[in-house]
């Protein structure tokens, strides 16, 4: 099972790679990870999508709470939280195919970003379900190049994590 | 946060300053290119600090330092290589849960990334196994760095941290101004437990017929000895002990039933399997200590008391956790309980205890049994602190010395270090000049650090080494007995050096026991000497720890001697 952590780390040098070495170490799998600055410039936020079952997200969770510049760790994952990605997908296209890869764009509500000969660029925003739909949608006319960030999310309403 | 005027110093006094004002009085370290400023500057001071002659032992004696004090232990090196030499020691601690902070020296700040001379990325490669660690890029975060440099070693779970010095930082004039506290917000140890779970558990104890107490490292760490001893007699609950909590309670105490676990009492992992409630304070359920974890204490609840969360059901799963420190955790438990309904159960211990005692068997008279100079050790020296390093010596240690103090049985646990004893005790016994020291080595494991015989001889550290040399390196030679067929691939060192002359060379006490009869007398000449000595003792070269739970089995199947 999946689960979205949000984690608030001091905003220094070397603490991403604690931790990020900290999964590699004890065998937990990061499937993404997003990071950068919050509203308080001294804090960071990385969010970090990681695989496992309640046992390994709890020694997760406790592992990376260890760590002296970790400040909060917050499982927000389920219905109660806006996640988001953003993919940039560079995709052939030609006379022929640039008609309908707009449209596609447009249903998908995504943005063309470049236009070339051979190739188009579009930018996608959504959670993980419209990104693999428009993947998959996109697939048939040859996908060039694709780069996507982490997943990046926050809890719904006035909460803060 | 700070108080008392600001002075300007360089790095490197500052540094000094901060370490007198953290209540340092030794340092255990090793100069170099890159920390130069630092020993310049420490040339004028009053710290004690203690030249040894390979940085590993530096920490190993920071270590020992730490564990026979409860103060904070530090230790010194250069950059690249004298850095890199600590990190054995620094793992060591990391896995005992033990305070030290390493200070290393760093090339100069505009060289660092370069692959300068001697170079190394010492934070990056201590990461793991430091509770935390610092590259001082700004000289002027010096104090501040210190001071929580030595908070987050002593505090909480205690562990090692390292600060990295920059040459050219060591040179740069500073603000001195000490901070008086630490602001650390993602940092921040639970000490008492939650009032709720500590009633919790005080029903599950009031409930047990057959309970049993886990003590672990971490009794002995929070002072908490005497907590648990008032525990065990007001329930009624017999104690055993890891390896790391061994002298948390006197051996012979009527309800200690010794250690458990790989080389445990017999009637230790039989009353932990056959427990109906396990109260675990301070350990951390080590695959040394459960065997294979399927079938551990199979019908036992758990409580399980640690200061650090990430202990608790990590591989066991608790029915009652309570985070917090051992001692204060223990002490409001006591508020709640009373005397368990566990007579039959301690009989049942008790016959189990005459049934199958620690033994072994003498192979002739004229040969020296290795558990018999354990004995001999013990009874001449009762209150000493004993430092071990790794192998069979080590697990006879753990059985048949008698101890009786907190803080008495130093070894390396988790790490599993050859090569700690020796420096571990050099570090005890300045950090407890008033103790007898004794390091109970095998023949491998000493010549691992034994140039250290010339920083003991050098400093006057009168620490006694006693080794038992059985030619071999033992504990994997057993190993090779029981599950190799006898194959003793690279485990016969027989006639590596001659240790009498070895200790003589270095100008310290050497002695030789051949016969039982030899042993007592070698060990109390030893002891009266007041230098630092060496006692060869030539033991049975192939006897060997029992009992023995194989790796991944159920710890109540075990091999004993009667079967070999």
């Amino acid at each position: 099972m999946k689960h979205t952590l949000a984690v608030l780390v001091e905003n220094k040098s070397g603490v991403l790679s604690r931790v990020a070495s900290l999964f590699s170490r004890r065998g937990y799998n990061i499937d993404s990870l997003a990071v950068g600055v919050t509203e308080d410039p001294d804090i960071s936020r990385i969010t970090i999508v990681v695989q496992g079952d309640d046992h390994v997200v709890e020694q997760v969770t406790k592992q990376l709470n260890k760590l002296i510049d970790v400040i909060k760790v917050t499982d927000i994952g389920g219905d109660d939280a806006v996640e988001r990605e953003l993919v940039l997908i560079k995709v052939a296209a030609d006379v022929n195919t640039r008609a309908e890869i707009i449209q596609i764009a447009n249903i998908f509500r995504a943005r063309i970003v470049d236009v070339a000969p051979k190739s188009m660029t579009v930018e996608v925003t959504g959670d993980e379900g419209k990104i693999q739909a428009i993947e998959k949608l996109l697939r048939q006319f040859g996908i060039k190049e694709l780069v996507r960030t982490g997943k990046i999310a926050l809890v719904r309403g006035s909460k803060k994590v | 946060m700070t108080t008392g005027s600001t002075e300007k110093v360089n790095g490197a006094k500052a540094l000094i300053k901060c370490l007198e004002k953290e209540g340092v009085d030794t340092l255990f370290g090793y100069p170099g290119g890159q920390i130069i400023p630092f020993y310049n500057e420490l040339y004028d001071s009053d710290l004690r600090h203690i030249l040894v002659r390979h940085e590993q032992a530096a920490a190993h004696a920071a270590d020992g330092y730490a564990r026979a004090t409860g103060k904070t232990g530090v230790c010194v090196s250069t950059s690249g290589p004298g850095a890199t030499n600590l990190v054995t020691g620094i793992a060591t601690a990391y896995m005992d849960s033990v305070p030290i902070v390493a200070l290393t020296g760093q090339v100069p700040r505009s060289l660092i990334g370069n692959d300068a001379f001697q170079e190394a990325d010492i934070t990056g490669i201590t990461q793991p196994i430091t509770k935390h660690n610092y590259l001082v890029q700004d000289p002027q975060e010096i104090p501040r760095i210190v001071k929580e440099a030595f908070h987050i070693a002593s505090t909480g779970r205690p562990g090692p941290v390292l600060i990295d010095l920059p040459k050219d930082v060591q040179n740069i004039e500073i603000d001195l101004q000490y901070p008086d506290k630490v602001e650390l917000r993602g940092y921040k140890p639970t000490y008492k437990g939650n009032t709720q779970q500590i009633k919790r558990a005080a029903e599950e104890i009031a409930n047990s017929c057959r309970p049993i107490i886990y003590a672990g490292g971490g009794v002995i760490s929070s002072n908490a000895s005497a907590e648990l001893i008032e525990l065990a007699e007001t329930i009624m609950a017999p104690v055993t002990t890891t390896l790391m909590g061994i002298s948390s309670i006197p051996t012979e105490h009527p309800l200690y039933v010794g250690m458990l676990g790989m080389h445990g009492c017999k009637y230790a992992n039989y009353a932990i399997q056959e427990s109906d409630l396990i109260i675990a304070v301070g350990a951390r359920f080590d695959d040394r200590v459960t065997g294979k974890l399927e079938s551990f204490a199979p019908n036992a609840r758990i409580i399980h008391i640690d200061v650090d969360p990430a202990e608790i059901s990590k591989n066991v799963k608790v029915h009652v956790p309570i985070v917090g420190d051992a001692k204060q955790v223990l002490k409001s438990l006591i508020k709640y309980i009373q005397r368990c309904n566990s007579a039959e159960w301690i009989e049942k211990i008790n016959q189990w205890k005459k049934e199958y005692p620690l033994g072994y068997s003498q192979v002739s008279t004229d040969v020296i049994m290795p558990q018999f100079v354990i004995e001999q050790i013990s009874e001449a020296c009762k209150d000493a602190i004993i430092v071990t390093e790794v192998g069979q010596h080590q697990m006879w240690a753990a059985q048949f010395f008698k101890y009786s103090t907190p803080r008495t049985f130093l070894t390396s646990g988790g790490l599993g270090t050859m090569g700690y004893g020796f420096p571990a005790a050099m570090g005890a016994k300045v950090g407890r000049p008033d103790k007898t020291v004794i390091n109970i080595s095998g023949d491998g494991s000493f010549q691992m650090n034994s140039q250290e015989l010339a920083t003991v001889v050098q400093n006057d550290i009168p620490v006694v080494t006693v080794i038992l040399n059985n030619g071999y390196l033992g504990m994997v030679r057993q190993w090779q007995e029981l599950f190799y067929d006898k194959r003793y691939s690279y485990t016969f060192i027989k006639g590596s050096v001659d240790f009498v002359k070895l200790a003589e060379a270095y100008g310290a006490l050497g002695l030789r026991a051949e016969k039982p009869s030899e042993v007592r007398p070698a060990i109390e000449e030893a002891i009266r000497s007041g230098r630092p000595a060496v006692v060869d003792v030539i033991v049975e070269c192939e006897a060997n720890v029992y009992p023995m739970v194989p790796a991944g089995a159920a710890i109540n199947e075990i091999i004993d001697m009667e079967e070999h």
